[in-house]
This record gives C-alpha cells, structure tokens and sequence, in this order.
C-alpha cells in the first residue's frame, strides 16, 4: 500500500502560489469549501514516487500569521490544530524572488510552529534580470531549511522541490529566531503557566481569538487569564514582533540576498506610468470594459445560437424516436428544454472567467482598485469594491466572496447589499431574448438599437448599485476603521494554464450549481403543467371540440386549442391565474407570472420556465424566441410582448432580487438574515414600482 | 518640522521615522512600512489620493488618511 503525507502550500498573496500547486497537482485536483464558511478549499494529489502520495492543499494567500480575514484565519485554524485530518506533514512556504524579504516574515513564523517547513523561491527566472544573485547554502543554513528554486513560468525546479518534499524528515523543526526576547519575564511567565505548550503557539492565541481544535480548546481557555495585558500593549508587543523578525531576515539577506543595483529600469515603471496615468489610466479601463462588453454579447453570440438550435433539435429528436408517453415528454418538454436554458450561457460565463482572470493574473486588477478608490469613496465602497463589481457581472455570488478583501466593514457590507444591482449573467438571456422581441431592428451611427439598449441595461444596473450605495453610506451608521492597504504586484504575463484552470472551474461550478436548481424546476413546472384537477383539464378535448364545433377548424388549428386549454386549467394555470392580478399592472399575463414566480430561485429559470411552458402540448420544433413572438395578449390582443410590456420585464429583472443562492451567500458572509432580507424586500419592491410605472406610462 | 507620508512628492525619497501603533495596522507594518526603511511615491492617483508607494522594494497604494500617522524625513 502507498504511503501518503500532507503538504500545506503557504504564502504571500502574488507569489504565484496557485501556479506551483497548479505544477504539482496538474488536474489532479478540486475546489471545495471549508466546512461552515465560504472560504475556496483547493486540493490535490501528487505523486512524489511510486509509493509516496502527497496531498496538497493550497491555503489561503495571508501576510502572516495575524490573521484579519476570514480567508486569513483558515491558515492559522490549520496550523495549529494538529489533530485536524489535513494537518501538514510539512509546509511549503512559496515566496517570489523579488520580495523575499517580506515574505520570509510569514516564513519565520511559521518555522516557531516546529513544523518542517521547505522554503520555495519562485520566478527565480527572473533573478539575472533584476540583478539578484542568492547565497542558497548561506540561506539554508541561517533559516535552519531546505529551498527550491522554481519557476512555474519555465516549469523548472518543480522535479527538485518534489525531491525536497520527499526527504521532509531532514529538515529542521527549530525555529530560525527567538522572538520571545520581545519581552523576556512576561514569556518567561507564559512558559511556566503552560510548560507542555508551544509558546508561539500560546501567543498567536493571545493576540487573536482563534479557536484551534475542540479537543485543545479546555486547555487554552485557561488562557484568558493571561491576557493581563491591554489590548495596546499587545498591539505594541506584535508591532516589536514584526520588527524583531525584520531584524533577523535582513541580517541573513544582507549576505544571502546580493542585488546589482546597476539594473536596468523595469517594466513595471514603465508600464505605471501610463497605466495609472490620471488620464490615460481611466481611459484604458474603460475601453478595456468595453472589449469585455463586446465580447460577451458579441462574440458569444455564435455559440449561443448553436446551442439554442441544437436543443431544439434534440427535443425534436427525442420525441420523435422515443415511444410517445409521459416520461419522452418529459424528457423533451421539461428535462431538455429547462436544461438548454443552462448550457447556453456557457460561453458568456467562460469569456466573462477568462477576462477576469486574465486581469487579476497579469496585476492590472490592483491598478483598476487604486485607480478607482477615491471616485469609490465618494459613495461609501472601496477602490476593492470595483473588483465585485465588475465580477458581479459574471455572478454575484464570487463577486461577493471577492469583497472579503476589503478591510472597513461599512464599506464591505454596502459592497456586498449593492452588487447584486449589476447584470449578472443570469439576467442576459432574459435580457436579450425580450430584446430581440421589442426592440426594433436597425441602428444609429452604426450602434444598433438592440446593442445599445442592452447597453443602457448594464448602465442601469451600475448606476443603481453606486446610487444605492450612496443612500446605504448615508443611512447606515456603523462606526468602522478604514485602513485600505492595496499591493501592486509586479506585471505577469498570465500563464495558460491558470487561466484556463479558472476559467474550467467556475464555469463548471456555476453550471453544475445552477443546473441542478433549473433541472429540479423544470421537471416540477412540467409536471404542474401537464396534469390538472376536475373536468376543464380532463375533458379539454370534448369542451374545445364543441365550443369551435361550428368554426371548422383544421385538425391543426384545433389541437392547438385544446393544448392551450388544457395548460390554462393546468395546476400552472391555475396557480398563474391566481397571481394575474397582482401582475396584470405591469403588462404580463399568467404564463410571465409563472416564469416570474419560478425564476425567484434563479433568473435565468425565467427562460426555461417559458420554454417550458410554451413547449408543452406543442409538437412544432421551434427555438424558444418564436414561441414567445407568437403569443397573444388575451385581453387587448396583439402581441403579448410589446414594447411597453417588454421595458416593464426589462426593468422588473434589472432591479428584482431573484436569486436563492445570492441570498444564501449574504446570510454567510454578512452572518445574519436581516442584510438579505432587507435586499429581497428593497430590490423587489423597487422592481414591481419601475415596472409599473414604465408600463403604464409606456402603454 | 517634521514631514508626513501625505507631504511627499511624486518621485519623491524619503526613510519612515515613526508610525502611529493606534493607527496604522499591523498588516502594513508586516508589508514592510517600518521605522528606517525607504519609501518613494511612485504615483498618486487624482486629487494625491491613493498613494502608490514602494516601501523598501514592496509597491503597495494605501490612503492619504492613512499616510499622515507615518513621520518621515525626505532625502
């Protein structure tokens, strides 16, 4: 039987971490969460020889161990609970070679833990650039390690970091610095208190309430009697830390770390200069949003198209060569046509994943956030609001876990309650679909209409997030210290691989996620509108029959009568019947109702919904978009999606708060009900006022 | 007198004197901003404000509420 041993990756935030677990595990791995909170928990297997499994993890990017984030806390949570199942064997401390000296901070620390701790210098390809030369064996001997020098961009090193893994048990668990010098008698009090604890153990502690292990929880409870000192003499006594651990690592690099200073200017200057420039810095942002804009709606159009078609066909296909009955119609009405309404946002999501990923990947992100921090501000956000914002755009959901970074928690929590206002994907295929319905064809100055007003869309969408967040930062009084720290990391090209491995991951989740919900809807609206109560549904052959007995009516003509009947005594029928008044104001009849209704647990159900609906009892294979176009409004006749009626729907989704797993995800992040039940009843409210009001204004 | 953060330049030198314990956050401390260590204002976004800063070979924008607690002596 193989052995196997746990491997922690640790390290700075852009030290490229991702890409040497991404090297070692290839795509042997997967994201989860840890239990309870919505921190990414990235593993993975590595085969380190032919008996000898390692399984990594990937924590969280932190500064040290004085964690001030939730993500930040998970590091430390492990680290010092040895009897957690994940538990290093050993650390891998992965630092870049151009800030080694802040990242050997966290290195320090970690090595006063006593865990055998492997310290890999990545981008050491670009050491003859920057003029650096290391004095390794120096290094390893002063910091009591093994180093691997790597570079993920070359992938080289990785063979020889896997070799150092392997011989863990070489490498020394004593700490490289006494950093209870600080203040000797009050350690020395602490090591008498709890001779069989790690003392760096007890003072991390301390200085945080961290709750490692249940089973040691009784033990350092005792603890609090400790913490004699005030919270400022504590504060004062970490900042002596950091600048004790300073002390240490610049005596080591003094003569382990050589840079020749006659180096070339770097790119990085060059690059600042225009790309945070007052000016031309904001206008390369914008015109970079608007190539993102244009490629989701343009260029995944294509495969969009040939994806609606495709299940139109299938549907088609199954219901003409699976024998006729309950279950091929729900196959090819429910099941597929509620599954289309998934797969075709795919190629949004994944170019929506890349572009982020890109901009996140190559730095740029860091100087969209210092660009846009005071215009933030002026609204109660953050410059590191502009980042969920823009992913807000793809989903709220990771754009809201991405707001974790963002240190004030007024300006997270209005962060967090405004980004759902941004178009998220969900809402693009209701969006374009009524577009293509209402909105003429044609255009102005070579911006077509539908183009433009899908434009405006988004604009709203921006616009009442930063309006809300102005009225949020008025109203709320919360009390909360802004400090705002932001590193600009050095510019990288992206690496295919990561980029790719993201772009597959949150693709893949988001549709495995969202799928299950529209797959579980779909066959519930099937069933509801294929079976009925009483007569009216189950003699609706006889009753339509008799009622145009005198119209002679083709046998086509009337069967799609009697469908129609049949739906409107549906169980779904009745249900839409009975919302229809609550609706009818804004323009839309019981079938929207019921999308409405359905896609309250997702948007882009509102589709699927439909397609549903309009595909039951109808044999014709026709894509979703002629369904929709051949309906009638049954009171004033015309068509049922109409300008005034398709504006009122436009605006009802770009304000409603129809999204299950947005609210859960607030609740988790916000720990309490009250900030998402304030958004589902302000956002929806607002929506049923817009649409009201433009419908009958526009009618 | 003594200088601010805030009162730097574009281009500017200068080597960090004090930093407030009360204000200034652990987390920018441990990115480097400690007393004796260089710092030069790399660029300044409209209005001086962030500051985009390298404190002795880290680059990192912070605010200018937060630049007036870190005494400096410019070079």
């Amino acid at each position: 039987m193989s052995k196997h041993i746990n491997i922690a990756l640790i390290g700075n935030p852009n030290t490229g971490k991702t890409s040497v677990f991404n090297a070692l595990t290839g795509l042997n791995q997967q994201v989860g969460n840890y239990p309870g909170i919505t921190v990414e928990k990235k593993q993975g297997i590595c085969k380190l020889d032919r008996n000898l499994k390692a399984h990594i993890i990937d924590l969280p990017g932190t500064y040290s161990l004085n964690a001030s984030s939730l993500d930040e806390n998970v590091v430390i949570e492990l680290l010092l609970n040895k009897n957690d199942k994940d538990f290093p064997d050993v650390v891998v401390v992965v630092s870049d070679v151009e800030n080694l000296k802040r990242n050997l901070l966290l290195f320090t620390q970690i090595k006063d833990l006593e865990i055998p701790t492997i310290l890999a210098i990545n981008m050491a390809d670009r050491m003859s650039y920057k003029g650096i030369s290391l004095d390794i064996p120096y290094l390893e001997k002063h910091l009591k390690t093994k180093i691997a020098l790597i570079s993920t961009r070359k992938n080289s090193g990785i063979a020889e970091l896997k070799e150092t893994i392997q011989s863990y048990k070489d490498i020394s668990t004593e700490p490289c610095l006494n950093a209870s010098e600080i203040d000797s008698e009050y350690f020395n009090r602490l090591r008498v208190a709890f001779p069989n604890q790690l003392l760096y153990k007890l003072w991390l502690v301390i200085t945080q309430d961290v709750n490692f292990g249940k089973t040691n929880r009784k033990e350092i409870d005792a603890i609090t009697s400790f913490k004699t000192k005030s919270e400022g003499d504590l504060k004062r006594l970490q900042q002596k830390e950091t600048i004790k651990r300073y002390q240490f690592i610049n005596e080591v690099l003094k003569i382990g770390k050589t840079v020749d200073a006659s180096q070339a200017k770097d790119l990085r200057t060059r690059m600042d200069r225009i790309l945070t420039h007052k000016i031309f810095g904001y206008v390369i942002f914008f015109f970079i949003l608007l190539l993102i804009f244009q490629a989701i709606y343009d260029w995944s159009s294509v495969p969009m198209d040939l994806i609606d078609t495709a299940f139109a066909n299938l549907s088609e296909w199954v219901k003409d060569t699976l024998p006729p009955g309950d279950f091929t119609n729900l196959l090819a009405e429910g099941i597929i046509s509620g599954l289309g309404g998934i797969v075709i946002f795919i190629p949004q999501i994944a170019f929506l994943f890349l572009f982020i990923s890109v901009l996140e990947e190559s730095g740029y992100m860091s100087r969209v956030v210092f660009l846009m921090d005071r215009v933030m501000r002026k609204f109660g956000l953050s410059g590191k609001s502009v980042v969920p914002l823009i992913s807000g755009t793809a989903c709220a959901i990771p754009a809201i876990m991405a707001t974790r970074n963002i240190e004030s928690w007024k300006e997270r929590l209005i962060t967090i309650l405004v980004t759902p206002f941004t178009t998220c994907s969900a809402r693009l295929p209701v969006y374009l679909i009524i577009i293509s319905l209402v909105i003429p064809e044609g255009s102005i100055i070579g911006l077509s209409y539908q183009a433009l007003t899908l434009m405006l869309l988004y604009l709203i969408g921006f616009g009442s997030a930063v309006f809300s967040a102005y009225l949020l930062n008025k109203v709320l009084k919360i009390k909360s210290k802004t400090f705002f720290v932001v590193e600009m990391p050095n510019y990288k090209l992206p690496l295919l691989k990561n980029v790719g491995l993201t772009v597959l991951e949150k693709t893949k989740s988001f549709v495995v996620g969202a799928g299950k919900i529209i797959l579980a809807i779909s066959i519930v609206l099937w069933v509801l509108a294929s079976y009925g109560p009483g007569d009216a549904f189950n003699n609706a052959e006889e009753i339509v029959t008799e009622q145009y007995a005198s119209d002679n009516l083709g046998s086509e003509e009337l069967n799609k009568k009697i469908a129609s009947h049949k739906l409107e005594h549906s169980f779904i029928g009745i249900t839409g019947r009975a919302i229809e008044p609550v609706i009818r104001p804004l323009g839309y009849d019981w079938k929207i109702g019921i999308a409405i209704v359905s896609s309250f647990a997702a948007r882009e159900v509102f589709v699927g919904t439909l397609a549903t609906i309009y595909s039951v009892g109808n044999d014709d294979e026709e894509t979703i978009k002629n369904r929709m176009a051949g309906e009638v409004n049954p009171i004033l006749g015309g068509p049922l999606f109409n300008f005034a009626s398709g504006i009122s729907l436009l605006l009802f989704y770009a304000f409603a708060m129809q999204c299950m797993s947005t609210l859960a995800i607030v609740k988790k992040e916000t720990n309490s009900w009250k900030w998402p039940a304030y958004q589902l009843v302000v956002m929806t409210a607002l929506a049923y006022v817009v649409a009201f009001a433009s419908y009958q204004f526009l009618k | 007198m003594s200088h601010t953060l805030a009162d730097l330049k574009r281009g500017e030198h200068a080597v960090i004197l004090d930093v407030s314990s009360v204000e200034i956050p652990l987390k920018l401390l441990e990115m480097g901003c400690l007393p004796g260590n260089k710092v030069q204002l790399v660029q300044v976004a409209p209005f001086s404000d962030p500051m985009y800063l390298n404190i002795n070979g880290t680059h990192l924008a912070i605010r200018k509420e937060t630049a007036i607690h870190i005494l400096i002596e410019k070079l």
